[in-house]
């Protein structure tokens, strides 16, 4: 492992302007990601800015401006049943912690979900809101410093179009990277139109998840619009009624521990047979946490019936390019996203008329 | 050359000063520098689980940990479970049920067999569990949920999950498992 420094910084704008400071220093939160990475080479940074101190793990519920209960009659009402005021996880906010916390059970039942789904109870003790969304591919060749990457070195070719494509994207990749974005909470994320808070050299700003992750184009090697030194302070969830009926479904490998094939985060609406609002991410699929609106669209308004269901997923995939590789390629990832994007829409469908 | 940054670690119950250059990872820093080797190195990348500890009371992993950034901590091992030899209950059922065969990963298993309990204790959800804000129950398909990120080599899953249940119900019994508490 490269030497680096070490600095535990007191305050968010001091991080922020330490890493500002140098073109190699990177933030460590968890460390889940950056650890593995320092160890493989993959990362080489000349210091490491802790935020241990820096960011919050509070997670509270959003000033939304009313009476608490989102309904402005200003009577406070419910409030522990409501669905209608928003949440705000700190950037520190460990994964195991968000995932076991009341709120986020209640009323944003997929992101309780997806983060369950994700790695191990150890990992998660450790991962962090602010580095689950920053961490990098699961991409083997990324990840093994011997054989070329251009999300690693824009010089060099990518190793995976002629090798392993099993958890490769078949939609919004380009010829230059075919990685997927690995994380599963992401994913909840997008598919509940949540933020992110972000403190910069200039300021804060704040931004759409759904918006944060880029797709590779002609440049793999930035996974976010961050710039360097931009620190992520908070994720905020918006008040949303239909959270509450939302399901995370993860398709993989092994039954636990293991990164997704295809995954899919969905809130659900249905009124008299009819689906009335709908939200849809797919992970696994993409270099970003893949926000369905094309399903979204065939759906709103349509019967609510497995057909209708299946449409729409094949609605999403109409653009899909899977790769055929000598090692398997991953075209079976189109039946699994119908099959997957089906079975979870449709048990939605199921606990609304229990 | 590099500088190396003091810290202080509370070990099994004993305080230690050490200087660590700031590579150093926290499964490194028990097992080179202060001989405790109970924790152990089996992928150094956090898959694997056998050098899971607790740090200030939760289940984590050593090799993904930076000693530097865990100044202050307290930590416990599988050693520190076990102090003058006497047995934590979830070692004693380990042994009861032949939960291990070559024994490389049980100090991670037992560790994170603590926590496990511990997290269950505080209402904590798994992905197997299908009423998010209903009680928490370690049956054995939450314990082989909540145990997923040890692997055993020697494949000693069903004994691990019966030996986890048998303290788990004795936990159970005195009602310590508690309903939907937040965390
Ligand atoms: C064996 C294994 C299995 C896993 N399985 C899964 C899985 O199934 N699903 C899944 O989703 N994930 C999985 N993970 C990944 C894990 O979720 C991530 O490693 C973790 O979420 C990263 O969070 P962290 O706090 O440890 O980040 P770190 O490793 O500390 O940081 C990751 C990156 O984010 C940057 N960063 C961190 N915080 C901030 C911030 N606030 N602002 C700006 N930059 C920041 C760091 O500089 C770094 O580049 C797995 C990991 C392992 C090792
Ligand atoms: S798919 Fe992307 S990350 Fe993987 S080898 Fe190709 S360029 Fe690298
Ligand atoms: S040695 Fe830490 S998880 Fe394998
Ligand atoms: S007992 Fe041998 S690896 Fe688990």
């Amino acid at each position: 492992m490269r030497p680096f420094t070490y600095a535990r910084p007191d305050d968010a704008e001091a991080a922020v302007a330490t890493v500002g400071a140098d073109p190699g220093a990177v933030f460590l939160a968890g460390g889940t990601n950056l650890l593995d990475h320092l160890k493989l080479g993959v990362a080489t940074p000349s210091s490491v800015v802790d935020l241990g101190r820096v960011t919050s793990t509070a997670i509270t519920e959003l000033d939304d401006g009313g009476d608490g209960d989102g309904d402005g009659d200003g009577d406070g009402a419910a409030r522990s049943s409501t669905t209608r005021s928003g949440l705000r996880i700190g950037a520190g906010a460990l994964n195991s912690d968000v995932a076991a916390h009341p709120l986020v059970r209640r009323r944003y039942p997929a992101l309780a979900q997806a983060l369950l789904a994700g790695a191990s109870g150890q990992l998660r003790n450790m991962a962090t809101t602010g580095g689950n969304l920053l961490q990098r591919t699961r991409c083997v060749y990324f990840a093994d410093t011997t054989t070329p990457c251009t999300k690693r070195d824009l010089t060099q070719p990518c190793s995976a179009r002629e090798g392993w494509t099993r958890y490769h994207a078949i939609l919004g990749a380009s010829e230059h990277c075919l990685a997927t974005h690995p994380s599963d909470m992401a994913v909840a994320l997008v598919a509940l139109d949540a933020t992110v808070q972000v403190l910069g050299a200039d300021g804060t700003r704040t931004l759409p998840v759904a918006e944060l992750h880029r797709l590779p184009g002609d440049d793999p090697t930035h996974d976010t619009v961050l710039r360097h030194g931009e620190l992520i302070t908070a994720v905020d969830l918006p008040a949303s009624p239909i959270a509450a009926r939302s399901a995370y479904r993860k398709v993989r490998d092994r039954a636990s521990y293991a990164f997704a094939l295809v995954s899919v985060a969905a809130a659900l609406g249905v009124r008299e047979g009819t689906v009335a609002d709908v939200r849809i991410a797919l992970g696994g699929v993409a270099p970003k946490p893949w926000r369905a609106t094309r399903a979204e669209d065939a759906l709103r308004g349509a019967p609510a019936t497995d057909e209708s269901y299946r449409a729409a997923a094949r609605a999403e995939l109409a653009d899909a390019d899977p790769v055929e590789s000598p090692l398997g390629g991953n075209r079976f990832k189109l039946d699994l996203v119908v099959g997957a994007l089906t079975d979870t829409l449709r048990r939605l469908t199921e606990e609304q008329h229990s | 050359m590099t500088t190396t940054i003091p810290i202080g670690l509370t070990v099994d119950g004993r305080h230690h000063d050490l200087d660590v250059d700031p590579r150093t990872t926290l499964l490194d820093a028990l097992r080179e520098r202060l001989g405790n080797t109970s924790p152990k190195k089996g992928c150094d990348h956090g898959q694997c689980g056998a050098c899971t500890v607790l740090v200030d009371g939760r289940r984590v992993l050593s090799c993904l940990t930076l000693a530097v950034a865990k100044d202050a901590a307290e930590v416990t091992t599988a050693d520190g479970l076990a102090p003058d030899g006497a047995l934590h209950p979830v070692a004693e059922a380990f042994l009861a049920h032949d939960a291990y065969q070559c024994g490389f990963c049980t100090p991670g298993q037992v560790c994170s067999a603590v926590g496990v309990l511990d997290e269950a204790a505080h209402g904590a959800p798994s992905a197997v569990t299908d009423d998010l804000t209903g009680p928490t129950v370690l049956d054995r398909a939450e314990i082989a949920e909540r145990m997923s990120g040890n692997l055993c080599r020697c494949a000693a899953y069903t004994n691990i999950v019966s030996a986890v249940a048998e303290v788990a119900g004795d936990a159970a019994r005195r009602g310590s498992t508690v309903e939907g508490a937040d965390r």
